[in-house]
């Protein structure tokens, strides 16, 4: 083992060169002019088979949002350059990797490129890998579309925010809907992802359903792996069944892959698929989504939203940048910036830059409008967003030749999502006690 | 007795070990996770010895894993040596078990199985909802032996945990190495029958090698799922070996620090290709690998031999 | 009754699928002893080939749809035959000889490579190529529908399955092949080339791979990933018939697909599990595969 030797200095070369090629520069701290910039560290999928319907709608949204913002041209009340008169400059990472590698870019964000805060994430594990890193930076962050109620429901938090509603509201909302509209209903099937999100979504769907209508029951439950792309055989199960209606919380790829496979053999004519991520999907399936599906967008998205200002203003933005009409994932994020910067403004006083304490301070139990709508963050102690959602079936007009979803129904946030001080699953199977839908 | 090498390695530790406080925070995150990471590798080395290559070592890494989180979650022990050694032994467990199966195959088929042990253990750990299926769970703060560090100084605990875990990790392997069992890697790669002829029951010597590296995987998975702070299903996936065996090319099987110096360097590609290019670093590391397989197939490790091997030549 | 039928019919769409995406890794394994992780490449070129060639093809014209297939089909093997060639001639031909495991980190470093690839060519976002599936249209079974394309996709497989085994003992060129696969040392005895029957065995395997994601293209979402998922189940299929066995691909696939059809029907939990059991199963019986003889040692 004689060439020890020289590995043994290669190993402490190796150190002190990683030290010494990426030492950080110095960044100001609170005694910094208030003109030195906001320094965001956006984390999405830029890679992957999550980069197409999730990562890069989110990217292109903090891009066009914080374009808009530091012009000053935004919408009043988010009129002031940046955030609070100081320009944000955003540095983009990919989330894809393990959760060793996420951690490790979420750590170097922090540490070594000394952000003002992290944006980001779409993976629910992810987010659960992170926040924990972040309550022990002290590292301010916002979750953008990670969907599991477990991030403030296991505990209690000070750093880590989310402003978009998590996933529970999606599947209890499209349980309402279903049984608005389909009254004979009697029994329903379900083809999610075998992985968590497909699991939780297909169990809050159940719950929620049993709550609402004990006597429908479900018939096939199908939960083929994630990225299978194959989908005859579970084709065939529903065609055998006799549901009338088929819940999934597929999205992209697989959405595509299922809905063209399926489309083949007819299975849409025989039930009603309710697609809860739909939304993010009908500017590429455009005629090939069959009419009559129901259609969420967790959240009042896209073609679901108001038709306020706010929103007007940031689907012509998007739309004029991208030439394609903003989806769910897009106005997640540019709701996590505006929160942000309504908290960075409230913690900001005459002249100094806020500090991370001050604006998680300042961020708790906001409420501010979004292009989506209204949101407060009353769950988890002031850290987790509610907003109303909507629902809607799926049309595509052969005349104008464009997507449209109509029918719409609203839930108002304090109707889909669980009180404060309880847990989102067993909110449901208490019975979803505390609604308070109109 | 302690030889020349272990002298030489013992120092680079010791070096490692000091420069730590010098260092930024996120030097020594990184720091500790390629070392933990060295350690499955390590396992790699000792079974790529004997001419065979495992696509599965992720199975142990992931358990582990799970074996440290799950201790501390269900019973609330969090002392991070006791936690990190239980993991080395039930990764063992599991490898001396598995090993009756495994130990008969050899080449494709024994990575192959391997691959396919390590994707029944993701399927099973994806359909268990209890344990948060994909998205895992987290680890709680470990302790060391009653002293409870936060923030910077956990970094540093967890750093050197994970050093002295390999020190002593590489100290054993460097042993076994120059026994006769492990001296038996070798012939075993070359020609099996002969060894028989030998004497030497070759099942026997691959099973116990099977036994090394698993323990070495249990060990470093743990001290990983300390040091990321959560665990989950992707770390028995099989892109999860691939990127130890991709460490194992870097390093060459020519000797035991070869593992760490090529894991620090790995994750320290990895990082620096994701800040610079985020969406074009899996081609920074597969041209990266590509390089290294091409123009210095027994690893960089044996770079350096051939440079003392210059300098020896006469004239 | 109808479950029987369609867990018949299930499994065989599956195992043709299999079987179209496993024939090149086991012609390239068996001929070459090469374990090519970029297989799943030539799936996703082939994939994204076929989607640009559909997307031309369809888009404003009102051709015939059997051409279209054809188009797309051609299109995606002309781009496996560019790949292969530059893989095979560019990087592999420098690493032959050298250790299996290293050549097999060869193809894996390749395999990330070209992931990145595609983003630089084709981006980021998904691409629809459903127009063939859509006319090929469907019939009624009673109560099952079938896909007219999926019965396409099974003809396809029967013709390459007998296709290949015909050519491998009929032709002359393919009699040179079994000869490598049985020893190459002694067929370059006998004056075969052994380098060009390597470059030639990899464009077909490369194109077989092209084609398998082809012919996928129309039935799924063109998106990033899509070469991943394909890697292990070819290899899991190719490990149960034996390594460079065609027949033994075929029995692999349909063993796997009418496991996993019954699966889906019957008792979907293990789902996930099917083809990894049935691989470990297989090698704990026969570890070299089902159809490979086993091999005498050599001392």
């Amino acid at each position: 083992m004689s060439q020890n030797l020289g590995l043994a200095r290669l190993s402490s070369l190796l150190a002190f060169s990683l030290a010494a090629a990426v030492t950080p520069v110095q960044a100001q701290q609170a005694a910094a002019p208030a003109a030195a910039p906001v320094k965001l560290g956006i984390v999405s999928f830029l890679t992957g088979p999550a980069a197409s319907p999730f990562g890069i709608p989110g990217r292109n949204g903090a891009e066009i949002v914080i374009e808009a913002l530091n012009s000053g041209k935004a919408p009043a009340p988010y009129n002031q350059v940046g955030f609070g008169g100081s320009k944000i400059e955003a540095k983009y990472v990919d989330e894809a990797g393990s959760a060793a590698n996420v951690v490790t870019e979420f750590r170097n964000l922090v540490q070594r490129d000394q952000v003002d805060a992290v944006v980001g994430y779409v993976s629910s594990g992810s987010c659960l890998a992170v926040t924990p890193v972040a309550e022990e930076l002290k590292a301010l962050t916002v979750l953008y579309d990670c969907g599991t109620p477990r991030i403030f429901e296991e505990k209690a938090r000070s750093n880590v925010f989310r402003v978009s509603p998590h996933a529970t509201m999606d599947n209890v909302a499209a349980a309402r809907y279903l049984l608005a509209k389909k009254k004979n209903l009697t029994s329903y099937s379900g083809i999610n992802q075998n992985y968590a999100w497909g699991q939780d979504s297909w169990r809050d769907f159940v719950g929620a359903m049993k709550v609402l209508a004990p006597k429908v029951t479900a018939d096939k439950v199908l939960f083929p792996k994630l990225f299978a792309g194959e989908y005859g055989a579970e084709v065939s199960t529903l065609l055998t069944s006799k549901s009338q209606a088929l819940h999934s919380s597929f999205y992209d790829g697989d959405l595509e892959a299922f809905i063209y496979q399926e489309q083949a053999r007819g299975l849409d004519k025989r039930m009603t698929m309710i697609l809860t991520t739909g939304e993010a999907a009908i500017w590429r399936l455009r005629d090939k989504m069959p009419d009559g599906t129901i259609i969420g967008g967790r959240g009042a998205s896209g073609p679901l939203a108001r038709d306020t200002p706010i929103n007007k203003w940031f689907q012509k933005i998007y739309t004029d940048r991208y030439n394609t009409p903003p989806t769910y994932p897009a106005y997640q994020m540019a709701q996590s910036l505006l929160g942000l910067k309504v908290a960075y403004e409230k913690a900001k006083k005459a002249g100094a830059k806020p500090t991370s304490d001050e604006i998680a301070a300042a961020f708790k139990g906001i409420e501010f409008d979004g292009p989506a709508g209204h949101i407060k963050m009353a769950l988890g102690d002031g850290h987790q967003g509610i907003a109303e959602t909507a629902y809607g079936i799926y049309r595509f007009n052969k005349k104008t030749k464009e997507p449209e979803v109509v029918d719409i129904v609203r839930y108002p946030a304090e109707c889909v999502n669980p009180p404060p001080g309880i847990d989102a699953d067993k909110w449901i199977a208490g019975g979803m006690k505390g609604a308070k839908c109109n | 007795m302690a030889n020349r090498s272990q002298i030489i390695g013992g120092l680079a530790f010791a070096a490692a070990a000091v420069a730590a406080p010098f260092l930024p925070d996120w030097v020594v995150s990184l720091a500790t996770i390629a070392f933990a990471n060295a350690l499955v590798v390590l396992g790699l080395i000792v079974l790529w010895r004997a001419g065979l290559v495992s696509f599965g070592q992720a199975l142990y890494y992931c358990l582990g894993g799970y074996v440290v989180a799950l201790i501390a979650r269900w019973t609330g022990f969090t002392d991070a040596f006791v936690l990190v050694l239980l993991g080395g032994i039930v990764g063992g467990i599991v490898a001396f078990i598995l090993g009756f199966l495994i130990a008969r195959y050899r080449e494709i088929f024994f990575a192959m199985l391997s691959l396919a042990l390590s994707m029944i253990l993701y399927g099973v750990l994806v359909k268990t909802e209890s344990l948060g299926s994909t998205d895992g769970f987290s680890v709680l703060t470990p302790t060391f032996i009653g002293y409870a560090p936060h923030r910077d100084a956990l970094n540093l605990a967890l750093y050197w945990l994970t050093l002295g875990i390999c020190a002593l990790s590489a100290l054993g392997v460097g042993a076994y190495f120059r026994t006769i069992a492990g001296a038996l890697a070798a012939p075993v790669r070359d020609n099996e029958i002969r060894v028989e002829f030998l004497g030497v029951s070759v099942s026997h010597v691959i099973h116990v090698k099977v036994v090394v590296a698993g323990i070495l995987g249990g060990l470093g998975g743990g001290l990983a799922a300390l040091a990321i702070g959560h665990v989950d299903p992707n770390m028995a996936y099989w892109t999860t070996s691939g990127s130890f065996m991709f460490v194992a090319i870097l390093a060459g099987a020519g000797s035991v620090a070869a593992a760490f110096v090529g894991s620090l360097l790995f994750e320290g590609v990895r990082s620096f290709a994701a800040d610079t290019m985020p969406q074009f670093w899996q081609m920074i590391l597969g041209t990266a690998l590509l390089v290294t397989i091409l123009f210095v197939p027994e690893g960089l490790g044996s770079l350096l031999l051939r440079l003392r091997r210059r300098k020896a030549r006469p004239s | 009754m109808l479950t029987a039928l369609s867990i018949l019919t299930d499994g065989l769409a599956y195992a043709a699928y299999l079987f179209i995406i496993a024939i090149g890794l086991t012609l390239i394994f068996g001929v070459m002893k090469i374990l090519n992780v970029a297989h799943g490449s030539f799936y996703a070129f082939g994939a994204y080939g076929a989607a640009t060639a559909v997307g031309i093809y369809f888009n404003g014209h009102d051709w015939n749809a059997a051409g279209g297939f054809l188009f797309m089909v051609i299109a995606g093997m002309a781009i496996g035959l560019v790949l292969g060639l530059v893989l095979e001639r560019g990087i592999l031909r420098w690493v032959y000889g050298k250790d299996e495991v290293i050549v097999v980190l060869v193809t894996y470093a390749v395999f990330l490579i070209l992931e990145d690839l595609v983003v630089l060519i084709w981006g980021a976002q998904s691409y629809p190529a459903y127009q063939p599936l859509v006319a090929a249209g469907s019939i009624d079974l009673g109560d099952l529908v079938l896909s007219n394309y999926d019965i396409v996709l099974v003809v396809l497989a029967a013709l390459l399955a007998v296709g290949s085994s015909w050519a491998l003992r009929f032709t002359r060129y393919g009699r040179l092949l079994t000869t490598v696969i049985f020893d190459r040392e002694i067929a370059a005895a006998f004056g075969i080339n052994v380098t060009v029957v390597y470059t030639v065995t990899f464009l077909i395997g490369a194109m077989l791979g092209a084609l398998s994601g082809a012919v996928m293209a129309p039935k799924i979402s063109v998106t990033l990933g899509i070469g991943v998922e394909v890697i292990v189940l070819a290899f899991a299929v190719v490990a149960i018939g034996g390594m460079g066995s065609i027949e033994g691909a075929l029995v692999g696939a349909l063993i796997v697909g009418i496991c996993r059809a019954a699966a889906v029907h019957l008792v979907p939990q293990i789902e996930l599990f099917v083809i990894y059991g049935v691989m470990a199963a297989v090698l704990i019986v026969r570890p070299y595969g089902l159809f490979v003889r086993a091999q005498p040692r050599k001392i």
